[in-house]
């Protein structure tokens, strides 16, 4: 932070000072926040996270979370497999490495291939799939059969694939356990991360972009100009929220991540507006701002040079409120169903998942997604504490004298 | 004299943070009579209110100290160490206090009849008719008109002159034997000033109480004090009777701050500073008298005729009240010369050169310079001629962008107008204008809150002088300075013209300040120009008779007269 301030000042002067670059309100506020045990901490948190969400967005972690690496509901290492193993996993798990895989898998694929069967009138070979769709386009009498055909194949090529992966063990523990499928729930968390975190950043980017614009705008040039953007404001603020939420998703109509930052960030804007229209209209008052207007400094740069680093602090604090508050609105929108698509995962449809599970009594899928949440939100809510506090423009005369 | 309060080696320090910690009063010791009036003078930093506030043990817990072995005696009782419950009691009834912005003391959202009854029925357990009654006559008594009605008046709808009294009037309300009156006028108009000043010295006499007046202005002193305490940087330079003080300072700082304002019978070419003070070297100061007015040969650079400016305020939903700020204002500027606008608050001066500048837009007139009216460009026609006329304005702590550094603040406006061919040549000519206002080079890469007002004030100075501007208008631009400060200022100022052939509008309320700088005067009041014409003749001979009241109200340091 010093070192941008320091780079601020003009380095091509003539002369070659012996001096000393003053601290910035910024690198000041930055000397607070480093004194604040509990900010530096919580930022340390958030930090964490972030990697985590940008090495899981690279590839780097977490890349297979898909895989159905354990048992059906797999329970946490630290608990052990008794516990689970006691119902319905305990055949299949041993049963898995036993059974041949050409009958393994005529297993699964019984009921479809009875009726292939009965349609064909024949016996169809195992894992003869060429055959089948040969005879499917060949015969003009099987054309009828031609759609469920395909599906067979497909079902049959799945089923072969899953065989390979069957023919692995499958772990009877996975380190924070396994979902329904087996999917480890360690890497579902970290790979959730990645969704809710972004959405969340991204999410509140959008929403205080949108929310300062606005603001700078409206109050800025004031009068008739200030009267729209407040109407606006107004009607869109007297709609409920989750009915907005839910408007804006139908109109979309696509799920997905994107979908989800859009929605977030297209209503989100409002509380933003209403504190920077605020400062705005404080700060175009200022004497500073009129110094800026006698030297002949046009409306945008008083807007943007002048003003906005003034109330920049209020920005930050804003867009790490919405960053927290929308990382728990992703989650509440997935786990009511109208959030990420059904193969993204997120925090929140792992939460959605973990409403059947726990009456089945497997509650570590939401006790990670949960914890993880507990943190990430608790450790962003205190940043953001510590961040005012340390950008609190009533501390400057303190730290000016 | 019984002493009242008696103050023995007051030592107090405020801790920064875990390391530092800053000495704001360093050993003070004086003692206040009772039945007289003591003030406390010096400019800002000496430690003057600290002191006041550790009377009262009003001084933050979290991070101040008094040092163990100072003494307050308050009637007898050691203040410092009394517990707060009994200081409490003190506080509000036997010392009071009136601070320097009324508007901000007085709380807007209750009636100053209900706040005067809420002091009474505290203090003094009066029932709530008859501490009505008394808020009645306390109003009366502090020269309030038509008390039964204005005692359900809200603060916003008094003046400041009016809520000030009403502020008085709470302070007294309990009969106090110590009034502690903090800069009570600083934020007054000259006019009220010397009311507000004249009801405290008839109430001190009237209630027998002893009156602590702190202030930076040793003129205003004059007039009511009996002992006068001086205090810099945390000590006290010299105390004493008024008499000796005024008439024969013995401190070099006492004798700087009685020189350093400017005088109404005199005007040297530079004013003396502090440091001609300080090193001993009061003789040698260049004090031959400085030529000013205005010569009918002199060429006129800007002509200004039937400027007017009007202000709407919403009334009703559809309705609008028209306010005139500025009427029918004509004036012609020489060139190099200064143009001084005294008035008091309200009437329309500082209007009339923020129209000038095109801040705001003019409703009627027009002002010719260089054969051309820039009151009816475009904004965008305007642009070049916008970089000649500029201003400084009256608060230095808020016309500088805390987010820019000096520099930035510097080159900005050489960057919009083009002036240097490029960005090189800019942060020379910012260096060589830092030089020429007497501030280090060292400020091009600082902070404005790292610098004091007086040194912002030479920065938004620098700012006007890189456009290379024809006017310059000073809004108030010395009014918020330390007297010491402000003389600095002033003879940068006056360097500034000499070299640069400048012309000024100087708007101020301070009329012994318009008077040592300006050629020409004229006189607003309420929007209309009152009275204009050269700068001696006017304090000499001035014709209306609002003009010969803002002069009368003038304080004239040490009158000689009581005591």
């Amino acid at each position: 932070m010093a070192n941008d301030i320091a780079l601020k000042a003009p380095r091509n002067s003539a002369r070659e000072l012996p001096h000393t670059v003053s601290p910035g309100l910024w690198a000041l506020a930055w000397r607070r926040l480093k004194s604040d045990h509990v900010g530096v901490v919580s930022l340390a948190i958030v930090v964490v996270f972030i990697l985590m969400m940008i090495a899981s967005g690279t590839g780097l972690i977490a890349r297979d979370w898909s895989k159905e690496v354990g048992v059906n509901y797999a329970p946490p290492s630290f608990i052990g497999a008794d516990i689970e193993a006691g119902a319905p996993a305990a055949p299949a798990a041993p049963a898995a490495p036993t059974v041949p895989a050409s009958e393994y898998k005529s297993d699964v694929v019984d009921p479809l291939a009875d009726v292939l069967a009965e349609l064909k009138g024949e016996k169809k070979p195992a894992g003869a799939e060429a055959p089948a769709a040969g005879a499917s386009t060949a015969g003009a009498g099987e054309k009828s059969v031609d759609p469920l055909a395909d599906v067979m194949a497909d079902i049959r090529k799945d089923a072969k694939e899953k065989k390979a992966e069957v023919a692995e063990a499958r772990l009877p523990t996975l380190p924070l356990g396994g979902d329904k499928w087996g999917r480890d729930v360690l890497k579902k968390t970290i790979k959730g991360s990645e969704t809710s975190i972004f959405v969340g950043l991204a999410a509140a980017a959008v929403a205080t972009f949108l929310g300062t614009l606005f603001g700078a705008i409206a109050g800025y040039y004031g009068k008739w100009v200030d009267d729209a953007f407040n109407w606006f404001y107004s009607v869109f603020n007297s709609i409920p929220y989750l009915l907005l939420i839910l408007a804006v998703a139908a109109v979309l109509q696509q799920k997905g991540t994107l979908t989800i930052i859009l929605i977030l960030g297209l209503t989100g804007w409002t509380g933003t507006f209403r504190l920077i229209r605020g400062e705005y209209l404080k700060h175009k008052a200022r004497e500073y701002v009129q110094a800026a207007d006698a030297i002949g400094a046009s409306n945008t740069r008083r807007m943007f040079v002048h003003i906005f680093p003034n109330v920049s602090h209020v920005v930050l604090v804003q867009l790490s409120i919405y960053t927290v508050g929308f990382i728990k609105a992703e989650v509440i929108l997935s786990f009511l169903g109208f959030g990420v698509p059904v193969d993204v995962v997120s925090w929140g449809s792992m939460l959605n998942e973990a409403q059947n599970e726990l009456i089945l009594g497997k509650w570590w899928q939401l006790a990670a997604a949960g914890t993880a949440m507990a943190i990430l939100v608790t450790a962003f809510s205190l940043f953001t504490d510590a961040l005012r506090d340390a950008l609190d423009p009533k501390l400057k005369g303190l730290a000016g004298a | 004299m019984e002493t009242l309060v008696s103050i023995r080696n007051l030592k107090v320090s405020f801790r920064l943070d875990r390391s530092h910690s800053f000495e704001a009063v360093r050993g003070v010791s004086f003692d206040i009579p009772k039945n007289a009036t003591v003030a406390l003078v010096g400019e800002s930093g000496s430690g003057k209110s600290v002191t006041s506030l550790a009377i009262l043990g009003l001084l933050p817990r979290e991070n101040s100290i008094i040092d163990p072995a100072s003494r307050i005696d308050f009637d007898g009782r050691n203040v410092i160490e009394l517990p707060a419950a009994d200081l409490r009691g003190i506080r509000g009834s036997q010392i009071s206090m009136i601070f320097q912005e009324p508007m901000t003391s007085l709380n807007p959202v209750f009636t100053v009849g209900y706040q005067l009854t809420e002091v009474l029925r505290l203090h003094m357990g009066m029932r709530p008719a008859q501490a009505r009654k008394r808020a009645i006559e306390l109003l009366d008594e502090v020269g309030i008109p038509d008390p039964e009605y204005k005692v359900n008046a809200y603060p916003s709808q008094m003046s400041g002159g009016q809520q000030q009294r009403v502020m008085i009037a709470m302070a007294i309300a309990c009969e106090p034997k110590l009034l502690i009156a903090d800069e009570p006028t600083t934020a007054l108009d000259v006019t009220i000033q010397k009311q507000i000043l004249d009801l405290i010295a008839e109430l001190q006499r009237k209630h027998q109480m002893a009156v602590l007046f702190i202030t930076h202005d040793l003129a205003v002193v004059g007039e009511i004090a009996d002992h006068v305490v001086v205090m810099r940087n945390g000590e006290i330079r010299e105390q004493g009777p008024a008499k000796r003080v005024f008439e024969n300072p013995q401190d070099p700082y006492t004798q700087a701050l009685l020189q350093c304002r400017p005088r109404l019978d005199r005007r040297p070419v530079r004013l003396p500073v502090i440091e001609d003070f300080m090193d001993g070297g009061a003789h040698a100061m260049n004090l031959t008298e400085r030529v000013r007015g205005i010569a009918t040969s002199d060429p006129i650079i800007l002509d200004v005729r039937k400027l007017g400016k009007d202000f709407y305020s919403r009334e009703g939903l559809f309705g609008r009240r028209k306010f005139e700020a500025v009427k029918d204002v004509s004036f012609r500027l020489p060139k190099g010369k200064t143009l001084g606008l005294v008035g008091e608050s309200g009437s329309g001066k500082t209007t009339v050169g923020l129209t000038l500048m095109r801040l705001h837009e003019a409703s009627a007139g027009e002002a010719i310079f260089e054969g051309r009216d820039i009151l009816a460009m475009s904004q965008r026609d305007f642009m070049p001629y916008k970089r000649r006329i500029q201003i400084i304005f009256q608060n230095p702590y808020a016309s500088l962008n805390p987010r820019f550094t000096v520099g930035h603040i510097l080159t900005e406006p050489m960057d919009i107008h083009g002036i240097g061919a490029n960005a090189q040549e800019r942060t020379e000519l910012a260096f060589e204008l830092l030089q020429k206002v007497g501030l280090p080079e060292v400020s091009f890469y600082k902070y404005p809150h790292e610098f004091s007002g007086g040194q912002r004030q030479r920065i938004a100075i620098a700012r006007c002088l890189t456009m290379k501007p024809d006017i310059l208008i000073c809004d108030e631009s010395v009014s918020a300075l330390d007297v010491s400060v402000q003389a600095q200022v002033l003879n940068l100022l006056q360097d500034l013209q000499d070299e640069y052939k400048l012309s000024y509008i100087f708007i101020s309320h301070d009329l012994a300040v318009v008077k040592y700088i300006s050629d020409e005067i004229m006189v607003m009041s309420e929007g209309s120009i009152v009275e204009t014409g050269n700068s001696d003749e006017i304090y000499r001979h001035p014709r209306e008779s609002y003009t010969q009241r803002l002069l009368a109200s003038i304080p004239k340091g040490w009158q000689g007269g009581h005591a």
